[in-house]
């Protein structure tokens, strides 16, 4: 017999915990990237869980476009990373407090 | 116990990839140079691919490791050298106080609340087979494609928008500014 869903699914969990912890902490703006990717594919490996147990080709298709946001979304983050380093020439995200009241 | 109840080779291979998994997840956030960050996502990456072919799920884990580990990371390392930021950071300084605490007391909150309403639930239910089943076996690259080219045809036709439109405005972002300068004096 297979592994439960259930350990996937704790599994994922867990992964989105570590993304949400280091997102909340870390104050590289790259590092925080970084724990988005995380959380998306703690995600991706939720709806591939889901997919198998439920015997539905639906999941896979959805992170499929879970990965094409992904990729947009990197891009563009990354452009944001660039213009506000050079700029600033710092990535740390406590230096950008302008709007601050 | 376990090997009794469930096949071996499910057990090792998920216990394979939940080590690669939260080994990497936990080095991302814990290194302090963002090239060793950039590394240890990869494997968390390799991990996630290998619970992906673990649940049939061939033809993502292959746009896993090719997107993925051979785009967006490369795209990170990229940045990370282009700008030269791979100084390392002060991890243990904590500008607001009990930062770290909050942050673990709600991700715990979080977490721990997903995984009881997911085991007060049976973990996962609702109807089987809606769009389309799974193949049994031998891929199912087929079924894929045709959900996505038929249901989903849509959404397939907006992230092709959605790309292009991420390209052009990383593009812009990403320019030097005295060009944009440049045009407005000329």
């Amino acid at each position: 017999m297979n592994v439960p869903a259930a350990w996937y699914l704790v599994l994922a969990a867990g992964l989105f915990g570590i993304g949400a912890f280091g997102l909340l902490t870390r104050r590289s703006a790259l590092i925080m990237f970084m724990c988005i990717e995380l959380m998306l594919n703690a995600v991706n490996l939720t709806f591939v869980t889901f997919s198998r147990t439920l015997n539905d080709i639906s999941g896979q298709a959805i992170v499929f476009f879970v990965m094409v946001v992904a990729a947009a979304e990197v891009t563009v983050g990354l452009g944001i990373v660039v213009a506000v380093f050079r700029r600033r020439s710092s990535t740390s995200v406590d230096e950008l407090s302008e709007m601050k009241g | 116990m376990i090997g009794a109840a469930y096949s071996i080779p499910s057990v090792l291979v998920f216990v394979t990839s939940a080590m690669l998994i939260l080994v990497g997840a936990i080095g991302v956030i814990s290194v302090k140079n963002p090239v060793h960050a950039a590394l240890c996502l990869i494997m968390t990456l390799f991990g996630v691919a290998v619970a992906f072919v673990a649940q049939s799920a061939d033809f993502l884990a292959a746009v896993q490791i090719i997107v993925y580990a051979g785009a967006i990371v490369v795209l990170f390392l990229f940045v990370i050298m282009f700008l030269g930021v791979d100084r390392r950071e002060h991890i243990h300084f904590e500008p607001l106080v009990g930062q770290r605490a909050f942050a673990a007391v709600g991700v715990a909150i979080t977490v721990g609340g997903l995984i009881a309403l997911m085991a007060r639930s049976h973990w996962v239910s609702g109807a089987s087979s809606v769009t389309t089943k799974l193949s049994s076996g031998g891929g199912n690259v087929k079924e894929l494609g045709t959900a996505v080219f038929t249901t989903y045809l849509f959404a397939f036709e907006a992230t092709a928008a959605l790309l292009i439109i991420a390209v052009v405005g990383a593009v812009l972002l990403a320019r030097r500014e005295s060009a944009t300068q440049g045009e407005e004096s000329a």
